[in-house]
């Protein structure tokens, strides 16, 4: 395996050296999201060579393994110890790893409820600009020695570094899970979802679409069927089924043409007035929108900033250029120094996250 | 002393009493909560504005001056120790809890609030913040983000860095920054997870948006006492690989569990070597059925003594000790030194038996409490700063006892922070290549260096002439010549 780290060494400096962009890529199933990479004479450093699970101890919660490892084979491994990655990250194709899902920095229905990708996030191994081998975190749950660089690049689009491997905090799968599905209005709707997520409920998902709530209770068999008894709704007999299809985008909402917009805001928003069709998740904090008719992509993210959080161009079938929430004057400013940073001759992933990175 | 016009540019914005340069004012803030390490500032400002802080940012920032912020200066790391050079800012006096959002379940605070008074705050919602370091009655909740402060429920609810929203932070030239937003996540990089326990080297948090959660209906404790450490360590493990996730767990060696009961008459087992104190929590059913199999666990572990709590008084009781665990070693003791290593906990028996090894060795008492669901120990060194040479041999002890920590996969510092204090630790924890990110991290920020210079990060120099003992990740130079 050092022979690869040896190869991907070797790519950066001959980047580095000619100034011209590396394309970090994994399993290729995100490549529909973020920017498209910028620049000229592109290589394609393929990650997933690096690959296989390291370490995985169940007792103490945490798993490592290298950053080509498929997401299937990483949760095989844990579903054969009764664990899960808790914030059930969409793979959107059966070849995603988990240097992209890291990379990417997505998760899935359980977010509201136990926490982000990020949030598991406990180590990191990477290869910066220069090429130096660098250790970030570790293997134990608390750690703060040194700044929180492992955290850092969830979510950085492969602009700050190759990822090499990734430790991660894993959770036990509860005992029972079942969905309960009930009729409201969108207002109202928002309103108990949040009121629920006030209450000691072993709710770990929400979902609302087509006039139809869905939330998802997991834990002890007592526990799930108290809240049940509470809370009342009609028990799905397919729960799984349908929380896959809200993950991995392949319920009906999803298939459209048109391009779908990502709305991260503050959960308790009433509905916006936004044309098209809207599908909730995370208690009305995660917010996914088909427009059917043009709408600027101007006023969706002023809607969405107005409503305490950020708009993306998810899917869309046109160039990609500026799919993120533009960052103010200042903001620019640090991301780009800790770029420059981490990344002083540019060459990872340019203009994937921001055309300014 | 300050100069004469740094001192007439402050007093034109602050009153008189929000700028200290007499040495008696200075006095009280000399150190934090690890009082071996004292140093007279040159100034202590005291604002209660953000725009006042602006001010003095820019001021400083325009005379190259430094500054080191301060919340309530309860901090074990010396995190918070006065520059010589430098101001000292105290954030103590923005205490306002600004706004309570019960149906979003978010409060927005300055960040000399309290800890405990914001889950005081928002109890009438049936909600609260669950970080709950020990020291969370005097804790600000600026320091607990300066640290990424934990507490004894964070396997099960996180440390300060997975319970907040958003930070306003200001950089030292005075621009303001929105990190996070109201939403579960936000555009660009997470600078919400780098500013977390950045301790004061790249910004000062001017405001805080907190995650608040309900209070579960229930708790409930088991507290198991085993005549072996190591049983104690696989108990934990068992519990955990039969996919509980206690609320909380915690481990008390037997020096420790004499020390507090004879303090506190808590009714723990005399004859244990170490206790565990085993929570669970949600709601009533939930509990019913959790305790009931943590229970059957301790006794399949091979426990001495089980038995679960009956009401609240009686859980409050038990954990009565452990949470005086740092008071019962100030009194059977003159002086403690607190260390805050962590390790993944399958390597507890051999650290704790390490431990007992340097105790011999340093003739040094040391108390264990464990935070053991997530691998974080805190050794208490008990020592007497009066007899000469014995605080430097107390530090020489404790460093021993880190780099045991690295050595054993784990890391310097779970909950506490680097500070002034571990910083040679370090060089040992980290490599060159390390290091230099570090620094240059800080520089994206701080280009001049001036948030609390000195701290955190070592310089390549200092570490290189502490140098020639160079450990990491347990591979060691010529590991087959002796250490002492």
């Amino acid at each position: 395996m050092q022979a690869i780290i040896d190869q991907y060494q070797t790519a950066i400096l001959e980047a580095a050296e000619h100034r011209t962009p590396l394309q970090i890529c994994g399993g290729g199933t995100k490549h529909f999201y973020g920017n498209s990479v910028t620049g000229k004479n592109i290589n394609v450093l393929d990650a997933t060579a690096y690959h296989g699970i390291i370490d995985y101890e169940p007792t103490e919660l945490v798993i490592t393994a290298r950053v080509g490892t498929r997401l299937a084979d990483l949760e095989a491994a844990l579903d054969q110890k009764g664990q899960m990655l808790a914030f059930e990250p969409p793979y959107f194709g059966a070849a995603a790893t988990l240097g992209g899902c890291v990379a990417a920095g997505l998760s899935g229905p359980r977010r509201a409820a136990v926490g982000a990708v990020r949030d598991f996030v406990l180590g990191i191994r990477l290869l910066n600009g220069k090429g130096e081998d660098l250790h970030f975190g570790g293997q134990v749950m608390k750690n703060v020695a040194g700044y929180d660089v492992s955290r850092l690049m969830v979510g950085s689009m492969g602009t700050l570094g190759v990822l090499l491997e990734v430790s991660l905090k894993v959770l036990p799968k509860p005992p029972v899970e079942i969905t309960v599905c009930m009729q409201l209005d969108e207002a109202m709707a928002i309103e108990k979802m949040n009121q629920w997520a006030g209450k000691p409920l072993p709710i770990s998902a929400t979902c609302y679409v087509d006039g139809e709530l869905f939330f998802r209770f997991s834990g002890a068999e007592s526990a799930v069927r108290a809240a049940q008894v509470k809370l009342g709704g009609e028990e799905l007999a397919d729960g799984g089924v349908f929380w896959k299809s809200v993950r991995e985008q392949t319920h009906d909402f999803f298939q459209s043409a048109k391009p779908l917009r990502r709305l991260s805001i503050k959960s308790t928003v009433p509905p916006l007035s936004l044309p098209g069709k809207q599908l909730m998740e995370w208690n009305g904090g995660l917010r996914w929108l088909v427009c059917y008719e043009n709408v600027d992509a101007e006023t969706i993210r002023r809607v969405a900033k107005d409503a305490g959080g950020h708009a993306t161009l998810f899917r869309s079938n046109e160039s990609r250029h500026h799919v993120f929430h533009p960052l103010d004057p200042d903001m620019m400013k640090v991301h780009r120094a800790l770029k420059e940073k981490f990344d002083p001759s540019g060459i990872f992933n340019p203009g994937r996250l921001y055309p300014e990175l | 002393m300050p100069s004469q016009e740094l001192v007439q540019n402050l007093r034109s914005f602050l009153p008189p009493e929000a700028v200290l340069y007499e040495t008696e004012d200075l006095k009280p803030y000399e150190c934090d909560g690890l009082s071996a390490y004292r140093q007279l500032p040159m100034m202590v400002v005291l604002p209660q504005s953000e725009e006042q802080i602006i001010k003095i940012l820019q001021l400083c920032y325009a005379t190259k001056t430094p500054v080191v912020a301060r919340g309530a200066g309860t901090g074990l790391s010396g995190g918070a120790l006065p520059h010589a050079e430098g101001v000292l800012l105290s954030l103590a006096k923005l205490k306002q809890i600004i706004e309570i959002d019960p149906l979003a379940r978010t409060a927005r605070v300055q960040p000399g609030v309290r800890n405990l008074a914001i889950s005081e705050a928002v109890k009438p919602y049936g909600l609260y913040y669950a970080p709950d370091p020990s020291s969370q009655i005097a804790c600000s909740i600026g320091g607990n983000v300066a640290e990424n402060s934990g507490g004894v429920h964070c396997l099960k609810y996180g440390l300060t860095v997975h319970n907040i929203l958003k930070l306003r932070v200001l950089t030292i030239a005075g621009e303001c920054l929105e990190i996070g937003g109201e939403s579960l996540d936000s555009a660009g990089y997470d600078l919400l997870a780098l500013l977390t326990g950045s301790e004061g080297m790249l910004g000062i948090v001017t405001e805080i948006t907190v995650k608040l959660i309900p209070i579960p209906e229930k708790a409930q404790l088991v507290m198991a006492a085993f005549d072996d450490v190591l049983k104690a360590g696989n108990a934990v493990a068992n519990v955990i690989g039969a996919g509980i996730i206690p609320a909380g767990m915690e481990m008390m060696d037997k020096i420790t569990i004499h020390a507090v009961e004879e303090f506190l008459h808590a009714g723990y087992d005399l004859d244990a070597e170490a206790i565990l104190l085993c929570e669970s929590d949600g709601s009533t059913e939930e509990v019913a059925d959790e305790i009931k199999r943590i229970y059957a666990i301790m006794q399949q572990s091979g426990a001495t003594k089980i038995s679960a709590s009956q009401n609240e008084a009686e859980r409050l009781r038990f954990w009565a000790g452990r949470k005086a665990a740092f008071p019962a070693a100030g009194r059977v003791s003159p002086d403690y030194y607190c260390m805050d290593g962590t390790i993944p906990r399958k390597h507890l028996a051999d650290v704790l038996r390490g431990i007992e090894k340097l105790s011999q060795e340093y003739g040094l008492r040391c108390m264990n409490v464990f935070h053991a669901g997530d691998g974080n120990l805190h050794p208490l060194i008990l020592y007497d700063a009066n007899q000469p040479g014995e605080l430097e041999r107390t530090e020489e002890f404790g460093g021993k006892i880190l780099e045991m920590c690295i050595h054993a996969g784990g890391t310097i510092t779970g909950e506490h922070g680097v500070g002034m204090e571990k910083i040679n630790q370090m060089c040992s924890q980290f490599k060159t290549g390390e290091l230099e990110m570090f620094h240059a991290v800080k520089a994206a920020f701080d280009p001049d260096g001036l948030l609390n210079p000195g701290k955190a990060v070592p310089t390549l120099r200092r570490c290189a002439e502490l140098g020639a003992m160079h450990v990491h990740r347990g591979e060691e130079k010529f590991p087959e010549l002796p250490r002492f």
